[in-house]
């Protein structure tokens, strides 16, 4: 409770707020969004999908466990900026191996403590998500708001070559390999890989600039498209890339971005949410079983209710409140009938979409959780089986 | 999946009586079933005995039965409703030991009544040891989890000592001993030794109904955590809440201080426990509802234990609900008749649906509130079976800040940390030799005891470093204690500083220290009020945040808030006028939950009070409460609920945010706030309240004040020429012996301005009265102490009534008490209508009463003690205030008196609401028709909790002091039958047949004489100590002697019979007088509470027991609905 150097944050509609320097001291600007996750704070942070954003913490504890070597979801923090109301002094953890502060300040991380982060996210839910800036070197908010507003917008982002690997590398199948899996990563998260090892597959995770070929050099079975930042309306080569796995039929299976992508491939829009679901409590009906699961949401950008348009909340989405298991209209596309396979009950957000006629299925949510439950586990079972009943009847001839 | 239809009539089974380990809780979760269920079209027939519950008020059911929740009456109610189905999951486990009770009567299928929200194999699985272990191992070989077998303790079942000690020889000491099928942890406890092992292990199969324990490794010292789930008949599941405890594993959750949510977990680690939660519900297969387990987690290695689930809505799950705002038993009963999760809307936002995990953007804070000081000589160390007989909450935006204001809540000498002298705090709790040097206070936190975060501020404070209080406490996390080592910085920084300037005061705030606090730090801030007169100069004031289950993701409607030092708050301005009701606080004996249900009545009459002119229907309310167990803090309740603590600060600035919002929105403000009804606590804040500006409404301060001080009341008495025992009052033992030798003993004593009795006692010599004013520390010409001659055998008559401006008096009810003046008259029976009052005897208890209310001045209710001794009525004591027994009279009468104090206290008279019809028209409580029915209240004690720290058990004797933790009513339409069902509900039914055994005091034993001799003709067999035997023989009872526990001689004595379980019933009078009373008979009545047998202590609970056993033999019992009584009775009018 000792005192901190003063900081402030700065939101481009020109509200501010006042705390302390929390992590480095700097300055910095991105796309202010909140998380209402009570736990997983490691993860988010190391989550590239955080990418130019400026993640406010609604959980007032952050740092309560410290770090550790094995939660982080890949090499580096990717948030741009964050946001939290009481950081611990000490993390306490049989894993832990430092603490949060210091791995902001390593990694060079602007963050600012003390916030009223509940009045920060209620604002941010009314006036959607907008650029934020903090800074603990200016003192001056209307200096700091001239820079904010100078600050790149979230639309029309292409973020995937930011946050892509450089080289491919490989992540090996635990116990016996079944399957191989080319991941193109726009931005995955470690958990992935990790999950789809469990079922025997190894996976390739290739950069994002990666063609259809490249991926099916892999001997992939399958191909995966990874979760990741930005707006997928720019996201012109992944899509072209999703297209040509569709026509030649190769088991597809994409989460987040990935499933904004295939979304586009099919043919669908995608559009921003007003402050997007971040958290790890999201209530998921999966149309097909009539089942709830509460899972993990970091996403922005949603597929737009194919012939609906793009407000969700506007139409009555028949079912889904039901729990019953209700048929839902067959679009059809280039590439066969889709169905909206899953959708968020919260506010009728496509939230799943599935092939009827192509393997091909993606999910909005993070089934790898990390942060989150582990409830949407299942999919990559469904991923696996897809694979496996794609390669007993056609054997491997995709290449 | 929408709700069943073939559901037409459900019963729901309340839980009863408050006991240690099963409080109001249930009348929360009972109360919310049962709206839903009538909202949902159903009709609702409900059980529970007792009478101070919300649940219980004719409105929430179609048929309320206010009978014993036996097998035996329930299976008549169950004859005479038919009901389709019965939810025993909300009624703790009374209601769900109930329903197997009943299903293995064959009861259930008799009737073709379905059990929903459980079934019998999915309760036998949760609760049976060995059963639940497997079902565990299975859940983590569904997880394909490495060692399923690590997720449990090892352990066995053992059915005998030979299987304990054989166990043990393998396990090796300390064990953890758990009988099955028992609540709140009843007779469980850890050995360290062979004794130990002997003594609890011996308890626990005696306390068992199946003789089964369960020995298990020690998980001593590990992080504990719970999970409350609630899963559909869809099978989908939610985590509603995680909750930590401060104090690890070897402490009863509901004894530890604990945290929602869990702080010191990671994703990984929590969602194990999470994957485990669900999968251990999947395989117990608790088809729909709530459900709570309970996780012990290695903080070495991360290995995670399940210990135990409970298949029902339990204490933690209301905590949980408060917590988050998701009503767990609101839901748990839309599960029962067939609904989905995702059916089910969130209150709170409106939009969004149930199946969701709420997120939190704040921390919760849970302290239990133990009564040691209520039960001399019993062990305070805090162990695996529970103590605590109330808790309160607190909700702020950090740990800190919620832990400071749940200290506060506590209402115990200290109201947080540095409140009162080091030494005070220690003292207080019974287990800490405060200690002046780091190494003292460490070794004083090696048992745990209440109290014990003060015990770890004070070895922060004097140095030592936060591994040394984790490895002295056995295991607190560093963070937790991290989070004090920062309060006690903060602490030196605010002593040490120059000014406490604005940036430094702030600071403190948002740390969640108290004005009072501050002070204390602070000696020239002129106490309390100096510091608050700088913070609001200084512009320092709280917000209020919402609780919304969603942490601001959605837009909340439910004004639920909390207090807290940040930017915004998020009070909506409202210009209706608004009344604020200040709740009772935490549960203690003296205090409980019959206050929440006046307080409860309040904001239900003032809602729909008709207002006339532009201000239309309705007050505003506004509940202040910090008891996370009652109905007062459901956010249903009132239009607004603030959980906080009710200390004059945090009552004054929310009093400050509704008054001046409601100002600014063009309105009246607040226009009352009403502390009557919340017990003690709220009325103590009532001169202070009114001399800051708030408009306290009711009886005026200066009135209390005329009632409670009693040189002012004795003045209000002589006026009226009112008799009062000879009294006077001391601030020493010269001026105490003055008044004694003046008046004669025996005197009773005790400090003023108490509630409960506290400190109370009858003392028949000077020794002891040289004792007991040594013994009283705080007295002070401020706080005298009060001798009153004692009236011996005296009936003790308890009144409750009203009285308006235009000082009319509405006698609510006049019950007379069971046994002689001098109990407590909370621990004491008593019967309504009066069973033995002549009508001259009420016709003067009206005049008296109504005398009193007009020379005090009071508006609303009142309550005076009377006591009356050869045909003479003196007045004991008189209490401006709701009193404890305002829901029993209320529910007796069909009159709810607390609803009309409410409207008289904002200005309605008796005549207005007799004419409104809240009251009836003509006659009132005193006036009752010839044929109404009696109601007898019986106190419920918690004896069997307690052991001295050798094993033994306490004194059940009773005294002017309370003890008891709840009541239950038995009605009906003679006394007899009326008070076997009390017996019923309380404690087990009486005998019908068997052994009874007798031990009076010379001075009862002709009044013995009559009673003992009926029991022997209805056919028991009598044995008797040998002075009483000697008396019974010569009127020609039959009896066998037996030799008292210390008298020479062979073979067996009183207290190896009693515990040797082969006797039905015991009755023993205190031998003696003063402090040998205490003494003597100490082995044979607590024998008796160690083998749990009905345990009679004076004549006239004997000669009432005797009506009672007649009334069982001749085996006529019927069960009536209030709602057929009550029509009856306003008939009859």
């Amino acid at each position: 409770m000792t005192k901190r150097r003063p900081a402030i944050l700065v939101l481009e509609d020109g509200r501010t707020f006042h705390g302390e320097a929390y992590g480095s001291v700097g300055e910095t600007f991105g796309e202010a969004v909140f998380n209402t996750g009570m736990t997983g704070y490691q993860e988010t942070l190391t989550d590239p999908s955080y990418h130019r954003q400026v993640v406010v913490q609604t959980a007032p504890h952050i740092g309560n466990t410290g770090v550790n070597d094995s939660d982080d979801e890949s090499g580096r923090i990717w948030v741009a900026g964050y946001v939290v109301r009481d950081p611990a002094r000490v993390g306490s953890n049989w894993r832990a191996t430092g603490g949060l502060e210091e791995r902001l300040s390593a990694e060079g991380v602007v963050g600012v403590s003390g916030v009223d982060t509940r009045a920060l996210t209620r604002h941010l839910r009314e006036r959607g998500a907008m650029r934020v800036g903090i800074s603990s070197v200016e003192t001056d908010p209307r200096a700091l708001l001239a820079r904010v507003r100078q600050a790149p917008e979230m639309v029309g982002a292409d973020l995937s070559t930011e946050v892509t690997t450089a080289q491919p590398y490989v992540v090996a199948a635990s116990g016996e390999h079944r399957f191989t899996v080319a991941a193109l990563d726009l931005g995955i998260k470690r958990n992935v890989p990790r999950r789809l090892a469990a079922r025997g597959v190894t996976t390739h995770v290739l950069p994002a600039g990666s063609t259809v070929d490249d991926l099916l050099a892999t001997g992939a079975d399958a191909v995966f498209l990874s979760p990741g930042p930005g707006d997928p309306a720019t996201a012109d080569g992944p899509v072209a890339l999703a297209r040509e796995v569709l026509r030649r039929e190769v088991p597809l299976f994409g989460i987040c971005f990935g499933s904004q992508i295939l979304g586009r491939a099919l043919g669908f829009g995608t559009y921003k949410l007003g402050y997007g679901h971040r958290g790890i409590n999201q209530p998921v009906l999966d149309r097909v079983t009539g089942k709830v699961e509460v899972t993990s949401h970091n996403h922005g950008f949603a597929v737009a209710w194919p012939g609906r348009g793009q407000d969700p909340g506007a139409v009555e989405v028949p079912g889904a409140r039901h729990g019953a298991v209700v048929p839902d209209a067959v679009i059809e596309t280039e590439f066969g009938g889709v169905q909206v396979s899953h959708v968020c009950l919260n506010d009728n957000v496509v939230e799943g979409l599935r092939a009827k006629d192509v393997p091909a299925f993606t999910v909005q949510y993070h089934p790898e959780a990390a942060a989150g439950p582990h409830d949407a586990d299942y999919l990559f079972d469904r991923f696996a089986e897809l694979i496996e009943g794609r390669t007993h009847s056609e054997g491997r001839t995709h290449a | 999946m929408p709700k069943r239809t073939d559901l037409k009539h459900i019963l729901v089974i309340g839980s009863g009586p408050i006991v240690i380990g099963q409080a109001c809780e249930f009348d929360y979760s009972g109360t919310q079933a049962c709206r839903v269920l009538r909202s949902e079209g159903i009709r609702v027939s409900l059980v529970n005995s007792n009478p101070a519950t919300i649940m219980t008020d004719p409105e929430f059911a179609d048929a309320t039965y206010v009978e014993p929740i036996t097998p035996e009456f329930v299976e008549l109610v169950i004859a005479k409703e038919r009901p389709d189905a019965i939810l025993p999951t909300l009624g703790g486990q009374t209601a769900l030991n109930t329903a197997v009770a009943l299903h293995e009567a064959g009861v259930l299928e008799k009737y073709g009544v379905e059990l929903i929200g459980a079934n019998i194999e999915a309760i036998n699985r949760g609760e049976d040891r060995q059963l639940f272990k497997d079902i565990v191992a299975k859940a983590g070989v569904r997880l394909r989890l490495d060692d399923p077998a690590g997720l449990v303790p090892r352990s066995r079942v053992c059915h005998s000592m030979a299987e304990v000690e054989a166990t043990v020889a393998e396990l090796g000491l300390p064990v953890v001993i758990r009988p099955s099928f028992t609540m709140g942890g009843l007779g469980s406890g850890m050995a360290h030794t062979p004794e130990d092992l002997a003594r609890i292990a011996g308890d626990g199969l005696a306390a068992s109904p199946v003789h089964e324990v369960l020995i298990e490794e020690s998980v001593l010292g590990w992080k504990e955590y719970e999970l409350e789930l609630m899963r559909d008949r869809h099978d989908n599941v939610v985590v509603v809440c995680s909750i930590e405890n401060v104090d690890p594993m070897g402490v009863h959750t509901g004894d530890s201080v604990t945290v929602a949510p869990a702080m010191t977990l990671t994703d990984r680690e929590y969602q194990r426990l999470r994957d485990l939660g669900i999968a251990v519900l999947r395989e117990v297969g608790v088809d729909t509802g709530g459900c709570n387990i309970q996780f012990a987690v290695n903080p070495a290695d991360g290995r995670i234990v399940v210990i135990e689930m409970n298949p029902r809505v339990s204490r933690s799950s209301a905590l949980a609900s408060k917590a988050t705002g998701f009503p767990i038993a609101k839901i748990a009963a839309k599960l029962a008749i067939g609904y989905t999760l995702d059916e089910i809307p969130n209150d709170i936002t409106l939009k969004t649906p149930a199946a969701f995990e709420p997120a939190l953007d704040y921390v919760v804070v849970k302290i239990p509130r133990f009564a040691f000081e209520k039960f001399p000589g019993a062990d305070p160390e805090l162990t695996t079976t529970m103590k605590s007989v109330g808790e309160a909450m607190s909700l702020g935006r950090n740990f800190s800040e919620a832990l400071n204001k749940a200290m506060r809540s506590m209402e115990t000498k200290a109201a947080g940390f540095w409140t009162v002298p080091d030494e005070v705090v220690a003292a207080a709790t019974g287990a800490d030799p405060a200690g002046t040097t780091k190494e003292d206070t460490l070794a004083a936190l090696r048992m745990p005891h209440d109290g014990r975060l003060y015990t770890v501020e004070r070895a922060l404070r004097l140095g030592a470093s936060i591994a040394e209080v984790t490895a002295a406490s056995g295991g607190i996390d560093p963070w937790f204690l991290d989070q004090i080592a920062a309060l006690v910085e903060l602490r030196a920084e605010i002593v040490d500083a120059p000014v406490l300037d604005a940036e430094l005061l702030r600071r403190a705030k948002r740390a969640g220290l108290s004005d009072r606090q501050l002070a204390a730090l602070r000696p020239e801030l002129a106490a309390e009020d100096g510091v608050r007169t700088l913070r609001h100069r200084l512009g320092i004031r709280p917000v209020y945040k919402t609780v919304d289950t969603c942490a601001a993701e959605f837009e909340a409607t439910t004004p639920y808030h909390y207090s807290t030092y940040d930017q915004e708050t998020e009070v909506v301005p409202s210009a209706r006028p608004k009344v604020m009701i200040l709740g009772s606080g935490p549960n203690r004996i003296g205090q409980g939950i019959e206050f929440d249900y006046s307080c409860v009545h309040a904001v239900q009459a003032l809602r729909s009070a008709p207002l006339g002119g532009a201000a239309g229907s309705g007050y505003e309310t506004v509940m202040v409460n910090c008891n996370p167990e009652t109905v007062s803090t459901d956010y249903d309740t009132a239009d607004r609920l603030y959980f906080e603590p009710l200390t004059f600060e945090d009552v004054l600035e929310v009093w400050h945010a509704e008054d001046s919002s409601g100002r600014a929105a063009g309105g009246p403000g607040v226009v009352g706030v009403i502390v009557q009804l919340g017990g003690q606590t709220p009325l103590g804040l009532a001169q202070r309240l009114k001399d800051a500006g708030v408009p306290v409404v009711g009886t005026s301060p200066e009135s209390i004040h005329l009632a409670e001080e009693r040189g002012a009341f004795g003045a209000v008495l002589a006026r009226a020429g009112l008799r009062a025992p000879a009294h006077g009052m001391a601030t020493s033992y010269d001026e105490a012996k003055a008044i004694a030798d003046e008046i004669g003993y025996p005197v009773l004593v005790r400090p003023s301005y108490v509630l409960g009795g506290r400190g109370m006692e009858i003392v028949y010599d000077d020794a002891t009265l040289r004792d007991y004013i040594g013994r009283a520390t705080e007295i002070s010409p401020d706080h005298p102490v009060l001798v009153d001659r004692f009236l011996d055998d005296a009936i003790e008559i308890d009144v409750d009534a009203l009285c308006d401006a235009d000082g009319e008096v509405y006698l609510g009810g006049v019950m007379e008490h069971i046994e002689e003046a001098g109990i407590h008259s909370g621990d004491s029976s008593c019967a309504l209508p009066p069973i033995t009052l002549a009508s001259s005897h009420v016709a003067q208890v009206r005049r008296y009463t109504e005398a009193i209310a007009r020379g005090v001045g009071v508006r609303g209710l009142l309550n005076v003690q009377y006591a009356l001794k050869d045909d003479m009525l003196y007045v004991l004591e008189a209490n401006p205030r709701a009193s404890r027994t305002v829901p029993f009279v209320s529910k007796a009468t069909a009159v709810p008196l607390a609803k009309a104090a409410a409207r008289i206290a904002l200005g309605a008279t008796i005549a207005e609401l007799r004419a409104e019809g809240l009251l009836p028209a003509t006659g009132d409580g005193g006036s009752l028709p010839a044929g109404a029915p009696i109601a007898v209240k019986e106190a419920v004690l918690p004896f069997k909790r307690f052991r001295t720290p050798t094993g033994k058990g306490v004194d059940s004797l009773l005294g002017p002091e309370m003890k008891s933790t709840g009541e239950v009513m038995g009605i009906d339409v003679a006394f007899g039958h009326a008070f076997a069902k009390s017996q019923s509900a309380a404690y087990g039914s009486l005998p019908t047949g068997g052994k009874i055994f007798v031990s009076v005091a010379n001075r009862d034993k002709r009044g013995m004489i009559f009673p003992i001799k009926r029991l022997a003709d209805l056919g028991f067999e009598i044995v008797a100590t040998t002075g009483t035997a000697e008396v019974l023989r010569r009127h020609g009872i039959a009896c066998e002697q037996i030799r008292k526990h210390y008298e020479s001689g062979g073979g067996e004595d009183a207290v190896s019979l009693i515990l040797g379980g082969d006797v039905a019933l015991v009755i023993n009078t205190p031998q003696g007088s003063g402090a040998s009373a205490r003494s003597d008979g100490y082995e044979i009545r607590s024998a008796a509470v160690t083998a749990d047998i009905p345990c009679i202590t004076t004549v006239p609970g004997a000669a009432a027991a005797v009506m009672g056993i007649e009334a069982r033999i001749r085996g006529d019992m019927q069960v009536r609905p209030l709602q057929e009584l009550h029509a009856a009775l306003r008939a009859a009018e």
